[in-house]
């Protein structure tokens, strides 16, 4: 059945030009399709188009070539059904967390103009996602009173509370200490095994992509292209004790690996 | 999530740990240490109070201090009352004419606040404009920098020639001289926005007025009430130099009457009067811009006062 069911997802042989015909190529004929309901990361070093294919599938940028569709719909522009949740937490400063979180309510139909009728629900719901990743009792605050971490927590909640079908991250935990950053993918992977959105990762964190993903891809870089493609068959709830075992090593290890490659290559044209 | 929870504050008296001062661990009673931190507490508190009253004082005190000087010096130096008045023949000469000057006072401000409210409006319109189009920022700016060029008092005989001597020319001016600072304060506050707060509104599909109403003009706030301490006080700049040239009342007006019946202390009341306004109106101007635009200061005032006196 799953077979029958068209791709949720498809990027279909896009390409991404700067600067006209001569400008840089950041992302060379890329091809992937993701399942609804499937957690796909993408992974390879700085520069490696990786933003590019976010700003390219959630529509904030136009593609030079290629098509991507996301839920039968081609995306010409931002689509609504998509949630986004960016490196930086982006809440706006004058607004309290709940605030924050209730913005998109404000912007998508049809909860735009069912949020006024339906205020207490909605807000409800907004407190019921802070609670998910703990940040109960800090609905009334401002961002700057809340650590980094908290914060990204809050951008996590705004990117999840008009229900997307598709969930954009683009490195959502990059500028936070392992420590943080850990806990935050536990608590994240209980949110998506709750509310099993269809989940795009972009990050340069290997451990995080096989934490997190059902499937990992790898990029290189100058120009972006897919390189490699990997299955992880762990089976979820996933344990920070498990990014300890064995067989998850190894797995980092052989996505490692591919990066290596991927840069060596690029260093051999350069050279040319 | 207690490990990256913000920070609370110590419970005073009960400080994590002894002061750094301390040296090597002495057989010293422990208790007694925490009583002193408790003491030191208490004491930067009782400092801080202190500071926050003299600061509120202060002001008062300068003012005070400065007519004091004022008058002794004029006094001492027999400066002649045609040249500088003391400042008790300038409360004088405000007690002999308080009905002019509060009527001429009453006619400057309402003139003075219907120009600074046109100015607003204006103001927070064409800045919106400028600030979320490129091509109207290129197109409107020179026209606007050289509007502002011109002197003003330059422009109050044509304004007289097309509205006659009178109140218009007067509002007219204070608008105009208090327009420019409220437009190019927003349209900085709007163009400036981070494109990744833009892109936040963008990738849910917003419409671009969707993203001036909720990321623009709330962005652009700060600024905005920034330009507003600016432009109430050169909006009375405006109102009395339109008064002074061509009008039949305001303070500006009975400044010139005053001085023309060489009656200086009086142009010095008529002076007096007219800071008392403007640091009323700034003051104003003040309250609200803390009052609405916390979140920019970070609630620092806030901070300073209960992160000093303790939990």
């Amino acid at each position: 059945m799953a077979a029958m069911e068209r791709a949720f997802v498809e990027i279909d042989g896009v390409s991404m030009r700067y600067g006209g015909a001569e400008g840089t190529l950041a992302l060379q004929d890329t091809t992937l399709s993701v399942r609804r309901g499937e957690f796909v990361a993408v992974v390879g070093p700085s520069g490696c188009g990786k933003s590019t294919l976010m700003k390219l599938v959630s529509g904030l940028w136009p593609s030079s070539a290629g098509n991507v569709v996301v839920a039968g719909q081609e995306v010409d522009r931002p689509l609504s059904v998509v949630g986004m949740a960016f490196q930086n937490p982006t809440l706006l400063p004058w607004r309290t967390i709940l605030g924050n979180v209730m913005l998109p309510l404000e912007v998508v139909e049809p909860h735009r103009r069912r949020l006024r009728a339906e205020r207490a629900a909605y807000e409800a719901k907004a407190r019921g996602l802070l609670a998910m990743v703990g940040l109960s009792g800090f609905e009334k605050k401002f961002p700057y009173q809340l650590s980094g971490g908290m914060q990204q927590r809050a951008s996590l909640c705004r990117a999840l509370i008009h229900d997307p079908q598709l969930l954009m991250l683009d490195e959502p935990f990059g500028a936070l200490d392992i420590f943080t950053r850990e806990d935050l993918w536990v608590q994240f992977q209980e949110v998506c095994l709750q509310l099993k959105p269809t989940v795009i990762l972009v990050t340069h964190d290997l451990k995080e992509a096989v934490f997190l993903a059902d499937r990992v891809l790898v990029m290189s870089s100058r120009p972006g292209r897919i390189l490699a493609e990997r299955r992880i068959p762990f089976p979820r709830p996933r344990s920070l004790d498990d990014t300890y075992r064995q067989d998850f090593q190894d797995l980092v290890h052989e996505l490692r690996n591919h990066i290596n490659a991927a840069r060596k290559g690029e260093e051999i044209a350069d050279a040319a | 999530m207690p490990r990256d929870a913000t920070p609370s504050p110590p419970p005073s008296g009960l400080p994590p740990s002894g002061p750094p001062s301390s040296g090597p661990p002495s057989s010293g009673p422990r208790p007694r240490r925490g009583d002193a931190n408790a003491r030191r507490v208490e004491a930067m508190a009782a400092a801080a109070r202190r500071r926050r009253r003299l600061q509120t004082l202060l002001p008062w005190l300068i003012i005070g201090a400065t007519f004091l000087l004022w008058e002794v010096l004029v006094r001492g130096l027999q400066v002649d009352a045609f040249i500088l008045p003391a400042p008790s023949a300038i409360a004088a000469s405000m007690v002999q004419w308080w009905q002019p000057l509060l009527v001429n006072a009453w006619q400057t401000l309402m003139t003075t606040l219907v120009g600074f409210g046109l100015a607003i409006v204006f103001g927070l319109a064409l800045g919106v404009a400028i600030g979320s189009s490129t091509l109207l920022y290129h197109g409107l700016y020179p026209l606007l920098i050289g509007f502002n060029s011109v002197p003003k008092v330059a422009v109050v005989p044509i304004l007289v020639i097309w509205f006659g001597i009178g109140t218009v020319p007067a509002i007219i001016t204070a608008f105009l001289i208090s327009f420019f600072p409220i437009v190019v304060n927003v349209a900085t506050g709007i163009a400036t926005v981070e494109p990744e707060l833009r892109d936040v509104l963008r990738a849910l599909g917003a419409r671009p007025l969707d993203i001036i109403r909720k990321v623009g003009l709330p962005r652009a706030m700060p600024y905005f009430f920034a330009s507003l301490k600016i432009a109430i006080t050169v909006a009375f700049v405006g109102s009395i130099l339109a008064e002074t040239v061509g009008s039949n009342a305001g303070i500006g007006q009975l400044m010139l009457v005053a001085s023309s019946r060489f009656d200086v202390p009086l142009v010095f009341a008529g002076l007096m009067v007219t800071a008392v306004m403007g640091v009323a109106m700034y003051a104003v101007a003040a309250a609200i811009e803390a009052r609405t635009t916390g979140w920019a200061t970070r609630g620092q005032a806030e901070q300073q006062v209960s992160g000093l006196t303790g939990g």
